[in-house]
């Protein structure tokens, strides 16, 4: 289920960064992978629809927000989090 | 002022020919266009549309969209085979609306012609001020639908960046890197006719060099059609400008774009000159939200005709605002004759709307492409559709079938709802 969902993000990540999937390194932000700022809301957007979940994340706040969008590893294990806690 | 002008009027309507070739009119800029660009029912460029116009041929179809059957009015000049794929990659196709992609599309193809490069010091010169009514109409529907009919809970991140007024401007501004002024003009019918004056009066006045200008509407969907039904002035089966018979507006979508230079900027790098932009003027109704006045049309007639310096005899060809209602084309044959007297009867008016529908917001640029053609190739776009005189519309309407005609000057009216009216004089070069 986890491996499932982690390897789901890396393609919606890499479809937004036109990457092949297997570039999208676990320790790359969205800056090394090219993702700017709406970049950026867009794939959280596609995060969102794709796992029905919602995101807790206010571009004026990214530090803030609980939502960690250090690097993919950190998305990742949020987005699985918000996946997790939607199941129970 | 106006004074001044008139006592002017004699010299400047007998401009010598070269080898004596002014830089300027009365002490301002001379404006020409050197580029020119289009997307509508009738073709993808300009070559294809006014070979449109040079057949008479109707753009007016079945409309072809979700929810059409829900519809009253269910024509309209759209763009049937648009493919934005062909043009913009995935990244682009989410962050532009319809709207601007026609835009990008003709400006495109405006400065290709023009053949200038914004990259140096021309582009903090250079900017682009555009006409729309309803902006990214096609992204406002679809996501109310999304949230009011589908009931989701989430829109997409770009929906704002994609429905608002100023995005076709801005996105052409960053394609060119047209670093100078840019804004957006929203006067319904007549804002890309208020667009392309204002542009012109920044070249004449020394604000800029170059302005890419014109407007565009991508109103072709179900809310957009569904709000002009409500109005009761849509034809549901032709749009007849001028005949007795006629029934109501069609709507169109698409753009026309153009690049407006400083003649002395054009002239040095030998660029092709279409036309020169010579005079602008706007007038307000200050009467009724839709009723049309003849005054007011005539005013901003009169008052481009004195703005170019020149005499009503001198105009050859004007493009109608002609949307094909019952209140529109009387008006405004009340107010060409007024403001023309006995020449009213020897000029020829048409209006292009019978073939590209009415664009609202982009109707203007779209139709000054039709002076243009009457202007170089001394050809008439013809009003399609007609068939029965109307005593009130007794004017040389140029029926169904162009015609072959040279003409020196030319004008372009646009009355809007509102009561707001724009009219551009164009001359030969």
């Amino acid at each position: 289920m986890t491996d499932t969902i982690k390897s789901r993000i890396k393609e919606i990540i890499a479809e937004q960064a036109m990457l092949e999937p297997d570039q999208v390194d676990d320790d790359a932000t969205p800056e090394d992978l090219g993702i700017d700022s709406l970049g950026l809301v867009d794939s959280i957007f596609a995060l969102e629809e794709e796992f029905d979940i919602t995101i807790p994340f206010n571009a004026n706040e990214p530090d803030k927000s609980d939502f960690d969008i250090s690097n993919m590893g950190t998305i990742i294990a949020a987005v699985q989090r918000l996946v997790a806690e939607k199941v129970a | 002022m106006n004074a001044k002008r008139a006592g002017k009027k004699k010299a400047d309507t007998s401009r010598p020919a070269p080898p004596f070739d002014p830089l300027t009119r009365d002490g301002q800029r001379r404006v020409v266009i050197t580029g020119a660009g289009t997307i509508n029912a009738l073709g993808h460029d300009v070559a294809s549309t006014l070979e449109a116009f040079r057949e008479g041929r109707c753009g007016i179809t079945q409309l072809e969209f979700r929810d059409v059957d829900r519809l009253s009015i269910q024509i309209g000049a759209q763009i049937h085979d648009w493919q934005p794929q062909n043009y913009f990659n995935r990244q682009q196709i989410l962050l532009y609306d319809k709207f601007t992609q026609f835009t990008l599309l003709a400006a495109k193809q405006a400065v290709a012609q023009a053949g200038l490069n914004f990259q140096g010091k021309l582009g903090l010169r250079a900017g682009v001020v555009l006409g729309t009514a309803g902006g990214g109409l096609n992204t406002w529907d679809d996501n109310y639908r999304a949230v009011y009919e589908e009931g989701k809970n989430r829109v997409h991140p770009f929906v704002v960046p994609k429905l608002m007024n100023n995005a076709a401007a801005s996105h052409v501004s960053m394609e060119f890197g047209l670093r100078g002024p840019s804004f957006t003009v929203a006067t319904a019918c007549a804002s890309s006719n208020h667009a392309m004056g204002l542009a012109f009066q920044m070249i004449r006045s020394g604000g800029a060099q170059v302005m890419l200008t014109g407007g565009s509407e991508a109103m072709l969907c179900f809310g957009g059609v569904k709000a002009w039904e409500g109005l009761r002035v849509m034809s549901k089966d032709a749009c007849r400008p001028f005949s007795a018979n006629r029934n109501g507006m069609v709507q169109g979508e698409g753009a026309g774009v153009f690049v407006f230079e400083d003649y002395e900027s054009a002239r040095s790098r030998g660029a092709d000159i279409l036309a020169e932009v010579v005079g602008f003027a706007m007038s307000s109704d200050a009467q009724d939200i839709v009723m049309p006045s003849a005054q007011g049309a005539e005013r901003a007639i009169s008052g481009a005709l004195q703005d170019a310096g020149l005499n009503a005899d001198q105009i050859g060809y004007i493009n109608a605002h002609g949307t094909g209602t019952a209140a529109n084309d009387k008006t405004e044959c009340a107010a060409v004759a007024h403001a023309f007297g006995h020449h009213a009867d020897r000029l020829m008016i048409s209006s292009t709307k019978s073939m590209h529908g009415h664009l609202i917001g982009g109707t203007g640029a779209v139709e000054l492409l039709a002076c243009i053609m009457a202007l170089r190739d001394g050809v008439i776009a013809p009003t399609i559709g007609y068939q029965e005189a109307d005593p009130e519309c007794a004017l040389d309407v140029v029926p169904n079938e162009a015609r072959e005609a040279q003409v020196d000057a030319v004008l372009s009216n646009a009355f809007a709802f509102g009561g707001l009216n724009a009219v551009i004089a164009l001359q030969r070069v």
